[in-house]
Order: structure tokens, then sequence, then C-alpha cells
């Protein structure tokens, strides 16, 4: 007698655990509250957005008409502003002619950020490359040789400005505020005093104090003439202020440095700069890359500061463009929010690959 | 040639103003001997073999090592500290490099070895401590006996003429002490000069050609092993014994 065949009942396919759907269940309605939280949001958005997609898209203007802008004038933007403008808020005062040169002279050094960002490049010759595209950065923008016509640095302007001034911050500030870190930590008096105060002063001024210092009193005390450019010293203003807070966030990686692998470094008779750079600063380092891409992007918006005295970086070259023309001052909105996008392109890059740096430090903590 | 590798002479240490950690202390020690330094917690073992690599600065009496004064002078510190490998309670391996990168470290820079030279005798270190296979891990990824072993391979790779072992085995889980002892009693055999502060008293016994029992900052008692187990002769050392070979 053989086993008669019987089949069991079917059952129910398995709850799909993935995809939209399953997600949007267990993400946005997982349970009461966050069903709730997630009927607010919607809520809001149905309140808002409408108005908002009406304004910026379905009214807006865009041909370079400024009667068209006024007619649309509280139902829909004028992205026109944007078009009419794009050269003076993205150039400033540069020589119309002449702004191919600062657009090269960009995108160059932008190149060189993103390659030097990136590790495989991490070979000897990137210095080289640092080496040759920094000169060219500023012939191009300066002028006065290879034909160039020459372009004095007060009419330096707009986001070349903007970017020169942060890259070129960040790049000096970093190196100064290791060494003014280790130097507060020094067992020496007179180096820990000297950096002490250095850094109390420049914390108990703001950075527009200082530019207006390095801008207005500086030349005063000079004999005339002989004061450095403008540009220079406020990028010796914004480098030395921005030092300062760096110090302050590097000692904290200092101090979380364990005394055990100071005194290992010692024992196996490596030297105070040897223990420091392979030993302590890697890993101190590491572990504030957040608060040291926190002072980049602050340094990055703080440019925009310099407007006050004169130089016309990106935010200023937008008041430049928009207050001098009265068919076009009132979409200065319009004109802020295209700047918007600027900085948070900017900004938003430079926290992800914060992100990444992290990511790539922690990995010889993990198991 | 000295007769004593390493002299202490009437050497006093304080901590801050009113802590006198060392008392008069007064140490030779031989090449090639081996002492094993005990005592309660607090009784200046530790700060004692710190002031030999000079870890801690003593402020009254002399340390000769190797035939150089320790004193301000930072390339005799430098000296001294290449002739001179330390062990840790806590391992002290540098985490963002493997382990060895942390062997090759100090003879790369220290040392002026050339890399391939530096990887070769890191690798026999390693095969010495019989942890080769894990050389290109990070330390945290070991367990504790093993990064013990790999700090005292660490410590060996700029051959030093004295290895100083601080509590090698306190921070240890107890199946992992006699891996690291193990390894400890084989560089004994083979001829190193070694102070070892530490209350393993099976290992004292079985490679100490002298036992210094410490309390309150003073050398109280020293002894053989055999001497110094079933002979002690100060109330104190009594006292001691009878407290960690009391169970």
């Amino acid at each position: 007698m053989s086993a008669v065949f019987q089949s069991i009942k079917p059952r129910p396919a398995p709850v799909k655990t993935e995809g939209f759907v399953p997600w949007i269940r267990s993400n946005l309605f997982g349970d009461l509250r966050s069903s709730a939280v997630t009927l607010l949001i919607i809520a809001l958005a149905a309140y808002v957005l409408p108005d908002l997609v009406r304004w910026a898209v379905l009214n807006a203007v865009v041909v370079t008409n400024a009667e068209t802008c006024q007619a649309a004038r509280g139902t829909g933007a004028c992205w026109g502003v944007v078009v009419e403008k794009f050269r003076l808020i993205i150039f400033g005062r540069y020589p119309y002619e002449a702004q191919w040169r600062p657009q090269v002279a960009t995108i160059l050094l932008v190149a060189l950020l993103v390659v030097s960002c990136i590790r495989a490049f991490w070979k000897p010759w990137l210095a080289v490359l640092w080496v040759a595209v920094v000169p060219a950065f500023f012939v191009l923008m300066g002028g006065g040789l290879f034909g160039l016509e020459a372009v004095t640095t007060d009419q330096w302007g707009g986001l070349p400005l903007t970017i020169m001034l942060a890259t070129f911050g960040i790049v000096l500030a970093y190196p100064i505020s290791i060494v003014v870190a280790l130097g507060r930590r020094s067992d020496l008096p007179a180096i820990r005093s000297l950096c002490i105060v250095y850094i109390e002063l420049i914390r108990g001024v703001p950075l527009i104090s200082v530019l207006f210092m390095a801008s207005f009193l500086f030349p005063l005390f000079m004999p005339v003439g002989k004061s450095p450019d403008v540009l220079l010293r406020v990028l010796v203003g914004i480098t030395l202020f921005s030092a300062a807070y760096l110090a302050e966030v590097v000692r904290g990686g200092l101090q979380a440095i364990p005394k055990g692998q100071i005194e290992a470094a010692q024992s196996l008779g490596l030297t105070y700069w040897q223990t420091q750079r392979k030993i302590v600063l890697p890993q101190a380092l590491a572990m504030v890359v957040p608060g040291i891409m926190n002072s980049f992007i602050a340094i990055f918006k703080d440019t925009s500061l310099v407007t006050i005295v004169s130089l016309y970086e990106l935010t200023g070259a937008l008041s430049l463009a928009l207050n001098s023309d009265a068919d076009w001052r009132p979409f200065k909105i319009e004109g802020y929010l295209f700047i918007t996008l600027i900085y948070f392109v900017f900004c938003f890059s430079m926290s992800r690959y914060s992100l990444w740096i992290e990511h790539q430090l922690g990995r010889s903590k993990t198991r | 040639m000295a007769e004593h590798i390493i002299t202490f002479d009437k050497v006093n240490k304080w901590y801050g103003n009113n802590f006198h950690v060392l008392r008069d202390i007064d140490l030779a020690v031989k090449p090639g001997e081996r002492i094993v330094i005990c005592g309660p917690s607090g009784s200046g073992k530790s700060t004692l073999i710190r002031c030999i690599n000079r870890l801690e600065e003593h402020q009254e009496g002399h340390i000769i090592v190797d035939g150089v004064e320790l004193t301000d002078d930072i390339k005799a510190i430098e000296k001294v500290r290449r002739e001179v490998g330390m062990v840790f309670q806590q391992f002290n391996l540098f985490p963002h490099l493997t382990v060895l990168e942390n062997l090759t470290l100090s003879p790369m820079w220290v040392g002026k070895t050339p890399k391939k030279d530096a990887v070769e005798r890191a690798m026999q270190q390693l095969t010495r401590v019989k942890i080769a296979e894990q050389a290109n891990k990070y330390p945290l990824q070991l367990s504790g006996g093993q990064q013990q072993r790999v700090a005292i391979a660490r410590a060996l790779c700029l051959t030093p003429k004295i290895m100083l072992f601080d509590e090698p085995t306190s921070a240890l889980d107890p199946e992992m002490i006699k891996e690291v002892l193990d390894v400890m009693v084989e560089l004994a055999n083979q001829g190193i000069t070694m102070l070892c502060v530490t209350h393993e008293m099976g290992f004292a016994k079985a490679v100490a050609d002298r036992v210094i029992f410490m309390d309150e900052g003073q050398i109280v008692e020293q002894n053989t092993p055999h001497e110094f187990f079933d002979n002690p002769k100060s109330d104190r050392t009594k006292d001691f014994l009878s407290k960690i070979l009391g169970h």
C-alpha cells in the first residue's frame, strides 16, 4: 500500500517587505505616533506647496523683461532677473570682456579641489598640480602677464572671489591651526602663552572687526602706498580668524588621545615631532572631522562678510547688481534664492564629503 | 664597560609637592639580570621602572642606564629609550596602524632602517610571539592576549638591551595570561635584562634572579625568589605575601 499524495492547503503569500508600498507602511505609518506626524506633515505641505509651486513655477516669469516681471509681481517669481543679471551676479565688477578669465581660473581651481578630495589621487604629483594651478589662477585673475590685461583686485568679484577666499582661507588656516593647537599644549610657557593670547584675542572679536582692521586700520600704520594689497590683507584676516577657531577644534581632538599613546611612542624612542606626526595627529584629526568640516563650511559662508570692505564676492555682487538698477531692484528675493542655491550646493558637498572621510577613517576602528 | 647596566643612586621623587613616591632608592642591575618587582598598590613600583626610560622624572639622586645619566638632556633620553623596550598594562598599541605598522614604525623612524629590513625584522618578532598571521590586522581586531604579545614584539623590534614590563598581565582575562607569560618566560631565557612589575608569583619563581618588594616608596626587601618566598625577613613582606598567596 503506497502512501497517497495529499496536497497541503494553499497558504497566503508572505507580506512584501521590500519595495515602495511596504517602505511607506513601515517608515511612515509604523505606529500611531508616526502616522500622526506623517499626516500632519502632509497637511502642512498641502497648505504651503500649492502657493509655492504657483509662485515659483506656474506663474513665474523667465523672460528678461522688467515690465512683464512687474506685472506678475506678487503672484509669480521673476527668474528673468537671474538671467538678466547673471554675469554681474557671478563675476561682480570684473571687466565684462575679460570674464572668460575668472571662469577658466575658477573651473581650474574647483577641478583641483575635487581632484584633491579623491583618495586615489593622493600622490606626490598632486603637490605639483597645486604648484602649477595656484599661480595659473592668480595670473588669469590678475593678468598683467602674457598679454593679459591687468585687473586690479578691487575689481575681482562674485563666485570666483568667494571660492578663492574660501579655498585659500581653509588651506592656509588648517596647518596654522594645528601648530597653534600643539603650541597651546606645549610644555614651554612662552609658546603656550603666545598661543593662548592669539586664540583668545581672535575669539574675542567678530570677523567683521578683523576685516575692518585689515582693510582700514592696517594701512594707517604703513608708509603711504606701501601697504599690501587689500585682498591679501583680507585673506590674511580670514585665515588668522579661522585658524583660531580651528585650533580649538583640533585641541579637542588632541585632548582625547590617551596619555598611554604618547608614552608608548616615547618609550619607542620617537621624538616629540615624530610622536605628534605619526601617532597623535592622525588619531586626533580623525576624531574631529565633523568639527573641522563645520569650521570649513563656516569659512565658506563667512566670506560673504568681505562685502563690508568693498570686495564684492557672490553676496556682494548680487546687491551690487540689483541696487544699481531701479527696474530690477524689486526682485531681490529671486536673486537671493538663486545664490542660496549656489551656497547650498557647495556647503552640502562639503558636508557629504565630511561623512565620506569619517567613513574612511572609521575603518581601522571596526572589527 | 660598567659592571651594572642600570644604577639608581639615592633617587627621590615627589608627585606634586607632598606625595613622596620614591624614597632614597638604591638599585644596581647587572646585564642579563631578571628582576621582579612587587608590592602593594601605590608603593611606587611602576614609577620606579618608568624612571628608567624617563617617562617619569626624578628630582634627586642619579639614574644611569647603559652608561648614560638621565637628565633633562633630550638627546641622552632618546639614546636611552632606544636601548630600553617597554610593555604597558594597557598595551598602548597604536589603533590607527596595522600590527605590522606598529612594529616597523620605530625601526624606520628612529632606527632609520629601510622599510624592507624593518618589515623582515618585524615578521621575525611576530613569529617569535606566535602571531605572524595577524600582521595585517588592526590592534582592536585582536584579543587582549594577542595585543599584549604584539606590544612585546613591538618593544623588541629596536633590539633593546633592557625590557621593562609594567604589570603586563593585569588587564588580561585569566585564560589569556598564560600565553603572555609563556612569551615572557621564553624571552627571559634568552638573556635580556628584564625588570618586571607583576603579581604573577609563579612567573617570579620560574625566571627571576631577584625579587624586590616595595612599600611606600622604599625598597623594603630584595632577595632570590627562593629566599624571598620561603624566608621573608620583614613583617611588611610577610603581610603582603600572606595576602597574595593566602588563597
